[in-house]
Formats: C-alpha cells, sequence, structure tokens
C-alpha cells in the first residue's frame, strides 16, 4: 500500500499529526502496536488535560477520544496491533515493514511522523541494592493495574520520585484504600507540578521528603520493606541516615526518556538534552522527510502541547515536497534544561515558530533572551521558571535577520528581584 | 492569612488570601480562576474525583468516571465508596450518567470513556 504520510504511533501526538496530515490533503495511515488508540491516556483517568485546546478540565480517555472521533470521522486508516520492525529509505520516501497477524507486510510513504512517545525510567536504572522481590513497579505499570485491570497492586507503599505520575498515583491509591507512606525525592526541589503537589499530596496528608532516595529494597518473594536515606548536596546518601520503612510496594516514578529506537535506526541524530531528534521549526528530523513530534521529541508537561506538536508535525509531514535544505543551529546557555526545535530551516516558513524550553533550575524574576551575532534582538520577562513546567513562545524568526553564517543564542539571566 | 498553590492551571500560583473586615482579599493570582479558587479554598474547598467503576465486561474490567461538577473535599471518600459499590451491566459511553446526583451534592458520576461501546477503527489490509 501506498501513503503520502504514514504516522507511527497512535497517541495524543499521533492522532493530532494524522488529522492534520489528512487536513493538508494527505492519504494517511496510523500504525499503533496496541489493540486501541489513545496510549498512555487511555490509563490517564485524572483530570485536568484540555485547557489549552477544548478550554475545558478533562480525563485523560475523553481528552484522547474526541482525537479518536476526529480520526474516525476522517475514515483514516489504521493498523492496530501493528509493530514497526524495519524502516528503509527509497528514493521517493520511506519502505515501512510491519508485523501483525496478518504477517510481515510493506507499506511505502513520502514522510514519516515519529509520534513513539516515551518510556519511564526504571528502578534498574536508579540502582537500587538489594532482592529481586515482586512490588517494585514503575508509577505508569501500577497506573495500569489499578486504572485499566481494575487491580490493586499494593495496600501500603513508598513512591520514589515526584514527577507527575508518581503524584497523581499517591492520590489514586489512597481514593482506593491503600496507605501511601510518602514519597520520596532525591533532588532538593519536586519533579512534579506545583498543583499536584497540593491537589494530590497536601490534599491526603502525604509527606513529600525531598533530598531523600531509596537505597535499598528487602524481601524474597515479595517486598517487605525499603531503605531510605537523606542525600548530601552531591546526592550522595548519608548512611547515617537510612531508615527501614515496612511496606508491600515501592513505586518508582523516576522520569521518561524519549523513545526514538526506530528514529535512529534510520540516522536520526538525538539531542543529549533532550534525548528526542534534533528538529527544525517544522519539526523535522535531519532525516528528510521524517517528522518529529510529542513526547518523543521531547518530555512535555501538558498533553495540549504534545496535540500542537503533533498537528504541527503532521501539517509539514503532508506538505513536505523534497526542498532542499540550508539549516542554522541554534545554541543554548547552560541555564536551559533544553529548548525545542534546535535549528532553523531558512529554505521554509519561518514566520510562525513555536518554541518549548525548560530552565535547569528553579529561576525568580528572568528574562529569555534571543541574540544574533551577539546582539539582542529579542526578549521576554518572566516571573520564575522552573523546571517541571515547560514553557511555549511563539515567535516570527523571519525578521530577525538570520542567515546560515548567523550565531543564533538563546540565553536565560535571573535579575535580582 | 493562609498561602497555598492554586491548582487552576499548572502555573501552579501562591495564593495568598488575607481576611480584612470579614472579606477575603486575595494575592498572588494572575487569573480570576486563582481568585475564585482562593476564596472557595477558605470557605468551602472542592475538588473533582475521578475514578473507575467495576463492570460486568471482560474486555474492559473497569470504566473511567469523575464527577460532573466540583464536590465538597471532605466528602471525597463518601463518594468513592458509592462510586466502589458500582458494578456496571450495561454497555454505556463517554458523558453517560451512572450515578445521579451522587449523595444528593449536586455532581453526577458520569463515564468518561466509550471503550465500552467504541467499535475500533477498522484494521486494514
Amino acid at each position: 500500500m501506498k501513503y503520502d504520510v504514514i504516522v507511527i504511533g497512535g497517541g495524543p501526538a499521533g492522532l493530532a499529526a494524522a488529522v492534520s496530515a489528512h487536513d493538508n490533503g494527505a492519504k494517511v495511515l496510523i500504525v499503533e502496536r496496541e489493540e486501541r488508540l489513545g496510549g498512555m491516556l487511555k490509563q490517564c483517568i485524572h483530570d485536568g488535560f484540555g485547557l489549552t485546546t477544548f478550554g475545558e478540565k478533562l480525563a485523560g480517555p475523553e481528552y484522547v477520544e474526541r482525537f479518536m472521533d476526529m480520526v474516525r470521522e476522517r475514515s483514516i486508516e489504521c493498523s492496530l496491533q501493528t509493530f514497526v520492525t524495519r524502516i528503509d529509505k527509497r528514493e521517493d520516501g520511506f519502505d515501512v515493514v510491519t508485523v501483525s497477524a496478518k504477517g510481515i507486510e510493506h507499506r511505502e510513504a513520502k514522510s514519516l511522523v515519529l509520534a513513539t512517545g516515551c518510556r519511564e525510567r526504571t528502578a534498574k536504572q536508579v540502582f537500587i541494592h538489594g532482592t529481586r522481590p515482586a512490588g517494585v513497579f514503575t508509577a505508569g505499570t501500577a497506573q495500569h493495574y489499578v486504572n485499566r485491570l481494575g487491580v490493586m497492586p499494593t495496600q501500603k507503599c513508598v513512591i520514589l520520585g515526584s514527577g507527575d505520575i508518581g503524584l497523581i498515583m499517591a492520590r489514586r491509591l489512597t481514593l482506593e484504600g491503600a496507605e501511601v507512606l510518602g514519597v520520596y525525592e532525591i533532588n532538593p526541589t519536586p519533579s512534579g507540578l506545583t498543583r499536584n503537589i497540593h491537589q494530590c499530596l497536601i490534599d491526603y496528608d502525604i509527606p513529600l521528603h525531598l533530598s531523600h532516595t531509596v537505597t535499598r529494597v528487602f524481601g524474597r518473594d515479595r517486598l517487605e520493606a525499603v531503605e531510605v536515606c537523606r542525600v548530601d548536596e552531591n546526592m550522595k546518601p548519608m548512611p547515617e541516615t537510612a531508615e527501614r520503612i515496612d511496606c508491600d510496594a515501592l513505586i518508582v516514578s523516576v522520569g521518561l526518556i524519549p523513545e526514538n529506537e526506530l528514529a535512529e535506526s534510520i540516522g536520526v541524530i538525538l539531542d543529549k538534552h533532550t534525548k528526542g531528534p534534533y528538529a527544525d521549526g517544522q519539526l523535522m528530523t535531519n532525516v528528510p522527510g521524517v517528522f518529529t513530534c510529542g513526547n518523543a521529541l521531547h518530555v512535555n508537561d501538558l498533553v495540549d502541547f504534545v496535540s500542537a506538536s503533533g498537528a504541527e508535525a503532521g501539517r509539514n509531514a503532508a506538505l513536505f515536497a523534497g526542498n532542499s535544505r540550508k539549516t542554522v543551529d541554534m545554541s543554548i546557555g547552560k541555564e536551559f534544561q533544553y529548548m525545542v526545535p534546535q535549528q532553523l530551516d531558512l529554505n521554509s516558513d519561518n514566520s510562525k515558530i513555536t518554541f518549548w524550553f525548560r530552565s535547569a533550575r528553579v529561576q525568580k524574576k528572568s528574562v529569555l533572551r534571543l541574540k544574533v551575532n551577539g546582539e539582542e534582538v529579542w526578549k521576554k520577562n518572566y516571573l520564575s521558571l522552573r523546571p517541571p513546567e515547560m514553557q511555549e513562545i511563539k515567535l516570527d524568526m523571519t525578521s530577525f535577520g538570520i542567515d546560515e553564517s548567523s550565531a543564533v543564542t538563546w540565553e536565560i539571566e535571573e535579575v535580582q528581584a | 492569612m493562609r498561602e497555598f498553590n492554586c491548582i487552576g492551571c499548572p502555573r501552579g500560583c501562591l495564593l495568598h488570601v488575607e481576611e480584612v473586615n470579614g472579606e477575603f482579599v486575595v494575592t498572588g493570582n494572575t487569573c480570576i480562576r486563582g481568585h475564585d479558587f482562593a476564596i472557595s479554598e477558605m470557605t468551602c474547598p472542592k475538588r473533582t474525583i475521578c475514578s473507575s467503576v467495576k463492570t460486568v465486561f471482560a474486555d474492559v474490567p473497569v470504566l473511567p468516571v469523575r464527577v460532573s461538577a466540583d464536590i465538597p473535599k471532605d466528602r471525597i471518600f463518601d463518594v468513592m465508596a458509592e462510586i466502589n459499590k458500582v458494578m456496571l451491566t450495561e454497555r454505556i459511553g463517554r458523558g453517560d450518567v451512572i450515578i445521579p446526583d451522587v449523595l444528593g451534592l449536586g455532581a453526577d458520576v458520569i463515564s468518561t470513556s466509550d471503550v465500552l461501546v467504541r467499535e475500533e477503527i477498522k484494521i486494514t489490509i
């Protein structure tokens, strides 16, 4: 089968990309490995989604099903329970090899949108010592148990990491009758959004222990206890502060990593800050015709941004004509955790570019500056910047006299209040 | 004087509320939602709850639900008890009411998903 655009991933980014590619005249296929569309939002049953997109506070399934309805109204083709096993570059596009119940198939497309989302970091990746009992879950796994299977994975647990999913699960497990003994965060500041600290922990008297981590697990078949320690300013556990806490589960919410194995297999270059692809203002990667969006591009705080980047990638994938590129890289100061997109293609329309960034640490009153060849061309003031809160800016990049040889730099300066 | 974070949006403004001559004066908010949240937090704190109800259907053992309007914070666990009594025997859709006017609080418990009634989009050849 031949398509204009193949979208890999049927979550909020992929669905928005497919709708937007279709509306821009493309024949589109969505490839999804699960038996249902919707991605992670199927299990994110809490509310707060869609404030920007729909002006309403929706639960995750409500939000993503609106996009599923749009896909259905347009009769966009979807191939469910289908894995992409490899992608080959052809002269006029891509050959996408899939495997499903029907066997191995080849599908061709002029351009691709990689909407593969992100994966949770696991306990293994944070080096906890001890045995390997049952009862150590990522927050997303615990969420799957409770919200999709209707099974409680714990009665009494400790949560490691104050990421948003961990905070949401602290509340969810409490509502269902479990005892959440505490949330332990190695950093001196919370990783999750402030509102989630308030509505998920403070509302339910769940203690948050900053500058603490879990150093050991106990138990042979099932988890019986964990050891927690305070950490020093270099994040090294202080053994004299060790404390044993009896519990039947450890829930780990220690971050998300964009999933880009397929992207890397076709030569897409990743940014070490985002762990997602380098992208230009049209969200195209360094491989012509391959677009990136959503949590595969960078880990977003809000699904509204995920859908917005999906729609942008989908539109540009539909309009992709294989024109030659003239790219200029933008550099960021060390005050940034990251910024996307990382480059501009001067042959594309740069009059409406959306940027997303996070600061590297908590900053009070700050100024964001864009400099071209050392000259400030644009600035914006912020009352505060916090790493958990992503910032969005929309800019006309055509009026700053940027050419191929320009040094384009972003800086954040903290100004004393 | 009390200080707490707004939960209206991800910005999470730090709100300060002071009682002046029997009236609450709110500062620190950047929009009207923050003001309203602060007043409600001082008088009758309210929250949304989202949960799930059990079903008799093997393909979808639980269906996600929420309350259609905020309920008093101190009634959260009462409403949870009502939600946990439900065993759904009908395939209902998104927005359909499962418990009308739960505990007389003026909010319905509604389904937030079409998963029970959705015919999945056709698998292509």
